[in-house]
């Protein structure tokens, strides 16, 4: 391996682990608000990619259903949930948020879908289909389960993570897709040559940082979901709902998971079930962060994105179990200075 | 007596087969303090983990009027109930400031919670810490935090756990002469202590708990003369009760 | 909540009957009895995940790995080295005992959420590293395995693989059923309780968790093993991560509380995947694994709706009588009490800071043989850490713990039980779905020595029967013989907190630890509690406990020690320490 190729495959990881470090984001933030792992988040990215390229193709992407359904069992459960203090304002604010919104999406996607309206309606229209699933998700089946321990509601997650998979496959078959790049220019950078596309994923994974940051530290329902994290008891003394915290964290994670997906979808071929082990690499590098520090978990997504692709290029076909196995050391660390014995309540 | 603000009926809570509090019933009349005393143990933070629907509890509980007794938390929270837990709850990596903002959470939408400035003004300790770190906090700056924090909810009904817990005597004095204030502001105010003396001392009235009931019951003064809330402390043994807890007056 | 962990005898005596005549019945097609080979071969998979899951609390998605390093292992070691089949056998459960072990040390220390995510990442790279090894025949896979031969008879499929497996099922079954409720079961089974308890009693609960994952992965083993012979073909496919989710999915479904939840499961489950792959692809018109949605729909709505599972719902619940050992030959020796007077705890400077808080500060006290010292203080002052600190529960900043002159400052609880040092819990932490007398005879741990192996072959009934009789006469001591055999959970919480105290006599201590002994307990059982703690300090133990109910104290307590402020603020006599000054201040706060 000489130094420009090191350099490409440097080049490679940065861009890969740029999605790795915004999945990771995304993961560590629902884990803290919720205590959810959420190995979905994986289908988050293949359905933004997936419908990303079906309203490329002129089509209506089957997540459309798909979000008007969960949005009506999101209704029935917020319903169910609130029964005891629903008024009629707040039952017509449950129908907006979880019947009407839906019901504009999916009538917004089946006027233009066929219309081909260029690629950045398209990447809204996406975002716009997949961003309202993960509140729906969390409604419908995580906070009946708000009081579950860390490992029923991993069990729960990967349930989730089935059905949505299998639901990938009928909408959107067993083949995979690609979209075109953001960008078709590339820029000659000493031997390399950088394609517009890896600028657009490095840039829009920065601003999407420098966004999250300024929710967390400047806005009051940013604060609201830190202080769930640190402090559930506390938050809710506050008048901060679990469920409200929740709700929120599920759509940044679904917006994050999406957007993940239209950037990765002109890269690789993606498929109903590729999003999975790319949420995975996303969990290597939350867990190298402990689940807990966000700076953590993305300098780790940045080191799995250049393992992946330095792997990749010396031992193609166990890129995957090397990735995996970087995880080891890590436990094994923290194995060793772990407390011997606690209880978990 | 006015019409009371607060008023449980009959309140038993639960831990698996073990009833922390058994059948106890207390009001709250707007603009008074009132006390629960009892030993540790005794059942009083079970008590208003209860009131605040942290906890589940048999009985009815009334705000106002208005049933409490299906609502969660928040939506207690909403109504202008407010509790400073016994563990304070602070959020503990997140700054002073942003301790006291969050406060206010309720207000999020319609504004009208307490004044950053005011409350600066009522605890100046929190003004010049409010850029640190709750969890960096002494013990009493922490106490100071969480009465602020909850002020900025502007509380109709505020519930106290404890707030001499590991505090020392002067300190206390201070957090008691900042209860007495608040009541005279007009907020309504539930007081859970074991320093008896001190609570006495502020309150309007006052209830004794013991292994999960009410033993006694009646005005401050009353109380303060009553040798029977000094045995629920230290005990009986046969020994007579110290003169000094008796004669406080 | 009390779980029994094996049907009635005579459900599973009928069951047994429809299993065997099954292949024998006229008119049986021939795909029911594959169907039933196949729920055979997941049932024994999942009876590992019922102990692992549903008994240990630990969850592993990567069960499919441990079914297939064996499944590929006897492949190898038969189609390549020419081994039969029964004598790859112990290679392949060996392999994969040794990958578990290696697993299960890495991650177990950990909070519980890092192995199973752990299990999905590895399970993931077994799958890749199978499918990518020339060896063992990439995704193709390897074929032309060899039939197990039954007394010279080749099994090949049908009726008779079915037998065969549900022959090794009922094996396992037995097995797991036995080590269940041997000495290395009942500590297992006692992480319900929580580690710290089990700690508390000399329990090794990080190796006890390593025994229950490679229990489990043997079993997983066995499963591949009879797969790969019966199918005498094998793949990648069925050692995927989807396969190990299908596994925890029948445990979950079935109800992993118990081994007749999990044969339901798997049953249930492989049925229904069947019936869901003829259906679903019609009502979707395409092809496809569309039972996953079903599957990972079930999945949610099992935890939401009934998170024991089914079989709790089918069987009525109760449980099953503890084992019958007959009188023991050799009951376990008393041990001798301290001579009274002796310095039994001395507890010198202790001190704790969190951060910048000092939680205890300078204490220093003693118990001797023959009296009780009793730890009071108002709220917060640090009793309950200073308790923790004596008890090797949380570590000591600064000071010195001597336990009849050993240095024990430092040394994790279960160190600390071997030394005769006892205790019981604030939050009474028993096992609530075990017996009284199985939770008591918990508390012998350390008197017994029987391992796994000893406990699953049914080699341990002398030493079983010795531990019970020690168990029975400490619930005879302290006056629960009538409760013997009720589930400990079932008891008023007074009671609980005497079964407490008998597992903590159990371990034969000199010296008791009790935290709040009398907190929550009526006024008569307060009394009991008192006389019990009476006749024992008459017996020669040292107790020290830490209380709030002054009443009690003040009746029962040789000296008090009084903390405010974690530091030490008296020390005397009750009469005494009552007439205080300091005292009474700190309990009512200040006069006027």
């Amino acid at each position: 391996m000489d130094a420009t190729i090191l350099l490409l495959l440097l080049q490679d990881g940065v861009v890969n682990g740029a999605i790795y470090a915004l999945i990771a984001l995304s993961l560590v933030l629902v884990f803290t608000v919720t205590r959810v792992i959420l190995i979905p988040q994986g289908e988050f990215v293949a359905y933004g990619a997936l419908t990303l390229a079906s309203l490329e193709a002129g089509t209506l992407p089957g997540t459309v259903p798909l979000l008007l359904g969960l949005g009506g069992l999101a209704f029935l459960a917020d319903c169910a949930e609130g029964r005891h203090t629903l008024d009629g304002r707040g039952l017509l604010r449950l129908a907006l948020r979880d019947l009407a919104l839906p019901a504009l999406v999916a009538a917004a996607a089946w006027i233009l879908a066929p219309t081909k309206p260029g690629l950045a309606v398209e990447i809204l229209l996406t975002l716009a289909i997949v961003t309202p699933m993960g509140g729906f998700l969390h409604a419908v089946a995580f906070r009946p389960l708000a009081h579950a321990s860390v490992l029923v509601l991993l069990i729960a997650s990967v349930g989730v993570h089935l059905a949505l998979t299998g639901l990938g496959l009928v909408f959107f078959g067993a083949e995979g897709s690609r979209t075109p790049p953001l960008s078709e220019a590339s820029f000659p950078a000493g031997p390399l040559l950088v394609s517009g596309q890896s600028l657009w994923m490095i840039g829009l994974t920065l601003a999407i940082i420098v966004a999250l940051w300024l929710f967390f530290s400047r806005t009051l329902l940013g604060k609201a979901l830190i202080a769930t994290a640190v402090n559930r008891l506390g938050a809710r003394l506050m008048g901060i709902a679990p469920s409200l915290a929740g709700r929120l964290s599920f759509s940044v994670a679904a917006f994050i998971g999406a957007l993940s997906g239209v950037l990765i979808a002109p890269l690789t071929t993606v498929y109903y079930d590729t999003g999975f082990l790319i949420g995975l690499k996303g969990f290597v590098a939350a867990i190298i962060g402990g689940l807990a520090s966000y700076p953590a978990a993305a300098a780790a997504a940045i080191l799995v994105g250049i393992i992946e692709s330095v792997a990749s290029f010396e031992a193609s076909a166990f890129k995957e179990v090397i990735v995996f196995m970087a995880i080891i050391p890590v436990l094994l660390w923290r194995s060793l200075r772990s407390a011997p014995v606690e209880d978990e309540e | 007596m006015t019409v009371p603000m607060l008023e449980a009926h009959a309140v038993s809570v639960a831990y698996g087969k073990v009833e922390a509090v058994r059948g106890v019933s207390l009001s709250v009349a707007p603009g008074r303090l009132v006390t629960v005393l009892g030993a540790n143990g005794a059942g009083k933070t079970t008590l208003l983990n209860a009131l605040m629907g942290v906890l589940p509890a048999k009985g009815t509980l009334r705000f106002e009027g208005r049933d409490l007794t299906r609502l969660p938390v928040e939506a207690r929270v909403a109504l202008g109930l407010s509790l400073i837990p016994e563990r304070r709850e602070l959020f503990s990596t997140m700054t002073v400031e942003d301790n006291l903002k969050l406060g206010a959470f309720r207000f999020r939408t319609t504004g009208g919670g307490g004044d950053l400035g005011e409350i600066y003004r009522l605890f100046p300790r929190l003004a010049e810490r409010r850029r640190q770190q709750a969890g960096t906090l002494s013990g009493g700056e922490r106490q100071m935090l969480a009465m602020a924090r909850a002020l900025m909810g502007r509380p109709r009904l505020l519930m106290l756990d404890e707030p001499s817990l590991g505090l020392a005597p002067l300190i206390v004095a201070e957090v008691m002469r900042t209860v007495a204030r608040l009541r005279d502001e007009g907020v309504a105010i539930l007081l859970v202590e074991q320093n008896a003396r001190a609570a006495l001392r502020i309150a309007d009235h006052g209830y004794v708990l013991d292994g999960g009931r009410v033993v006694l019951e009646g005005d401050s003064r009353t109380l303060q003369a009553d040798a029977r809330v000094a045995e629920t402390y230290l005990g009986s043994l046969g020994a007579e009760t110290p003169d000094r807890a008796a004669a406080t007056g | 909540m009390p779980t029994r962990l094996a049907p009635t005898p005579l459900l599973t005596g009928l069951f047994a009957l429809l299993v065997v005549a099954l292949p024998f019945l006229p008119g049986v097609p021939p795909f029911w009895l594959t169907l039933m080979t196949y729920a055979g071969l997941s049932a024994i998979v999942v009876t590992g995940l019922v102990v692992l899951t549903g008994v240990a609390g630990i969850t592993s998605f990567g069960q499919a790995m441990f079914v297939g390093i064996s499944a590929y292992a006897t492949a190898l070691l038969t189609t390549q080295g020419g081994l039969s089949p029964w004598l790859s056998l112990p290679v392949a459960l060996l392999l994969s005992a040794v990958a578990a072990w290696v697993i299960g040390a890495i991650t177990l220390r950990l909070s519980g959420h890092y192995l199973p995510l752990g299990t999905i990442a590895w399970n993931i790279s077994f799958f890749y590293v199978l499918g990518n090894t020339d060896v063992l025949g990439r995704y193709d896979g390897l074929t032309g395995l060899p039939p197990i031969s039954l007394l010279g008879h080749p099994v090949l499929g049908g009726g008779e693989a079915m037998l065969l497996t549900w022959g090794f099922l009922a094996l396992s079954l037995w097995l797991t059923h036995r080590l269940l409720r041997s000495r290395t079961g009942r500590a297992i089974r006692a992480l319900k309780g929580g580690v710290v308890a089990a700690e508390s009693f000399g329990v090794d609960t990080a190796r006890v968790k390593i025994v229950a994952f490679v229990y489990a992965a043997m079993l997983a083993a066995l499963s591949g093993w009879l797969y790969a012979h019966i199918q005498r073909a094998i793949n990648p496919t069925p050692f995927g991560i989807n396969a190990g989710i299908e596994y925890l999915l029948m445990a979950v479904i079935g109800g992993a509380g118990s081994i007749g939840g999990g044969v339901f499961g798997a049953v249930l489950v492989t049925v229904l995947k069947d019936q869901l792959q003829n259906v679903l692809p019609l009502v979707f018109g395409a092809q496809g694994n569309f039972e996953a949605i079903v599957f990972g729909v079930l999945l949610v709505v099992m935890l939401q709706r009934a998170p024991d599972g089914l079989w709790p719902l089918i069987v009525r619940r109760s449980v099953a009588a503890p084992p019958d050992r007959g009188p023991a030959r050799e009951p376990l020796a008393p041990r001798p009490a301290a001579a009274p007077g002796t310095a039994l705890l001395e507890a010198a400077n202790l001190r704790k800071t969190f951060g910048g808080l000092v939680a205890v500060n300078d204490i220093g006290f003693a118990v001797r043989a023959g009296e009780v010292v009793a730890l009071i203080g108002p709220n917060g002052a640090g009793k309950s850490t200073t308790f923790n600190l004596v008890t090797g529960v949380a570590r000591l900043t600064a000071g010195a713990v001597r336990l009849r002159g050993t240095d024990v400052t430092g040394l994790p609880a279960r160190r600390i039980a071997r030394l005769g040092c006892a205790r019981t819990f604030q939050h009474v932490k028993l096992v609530a779905g075990m017996s009284v007398i199985e939770n008591v005879a918990l508390g012998a741990h350390l008197r017994g020595g029987a391992g796994p192996v000893r406990g699953a072959l049914g080699l341990d009934a002398a030493e079983e029967a010795a531990l019970f009789a020690e168990a029975d006469r400490q619930v005879a001591r302290v006056g629960l013989t009538a409760c013997r055999d009720l589930p400990a959970g079932s008891l008023a919480l007074g009671q609980q907190r005497i079964v407490e105290i008998a597992r903590a006599l159990c371990l034969g201590p000199q010296l008791l630890l009790l935290d709040e002994p009398a907190a929550g307990l009526r006024h008569q059982e307060k009394q009991a509690l008192g006389d019990l703690l009476r006749r024992l300090r008459q017996e020669g133990l040292g107790i020290l406990l830490v209380e709030h109910d002054m009443d009690f104290v003040m009746g029962l307590a040789d000296r008090l020690v009084v903390m405010n402020f974690g530091a030490k603020l008296c020390e005397g006599a009750p009469a005494a320490v009552r007439r205080d000054p300091a005292v009474v201040e700190a309990y009512l706060g200040s006069p006027a």
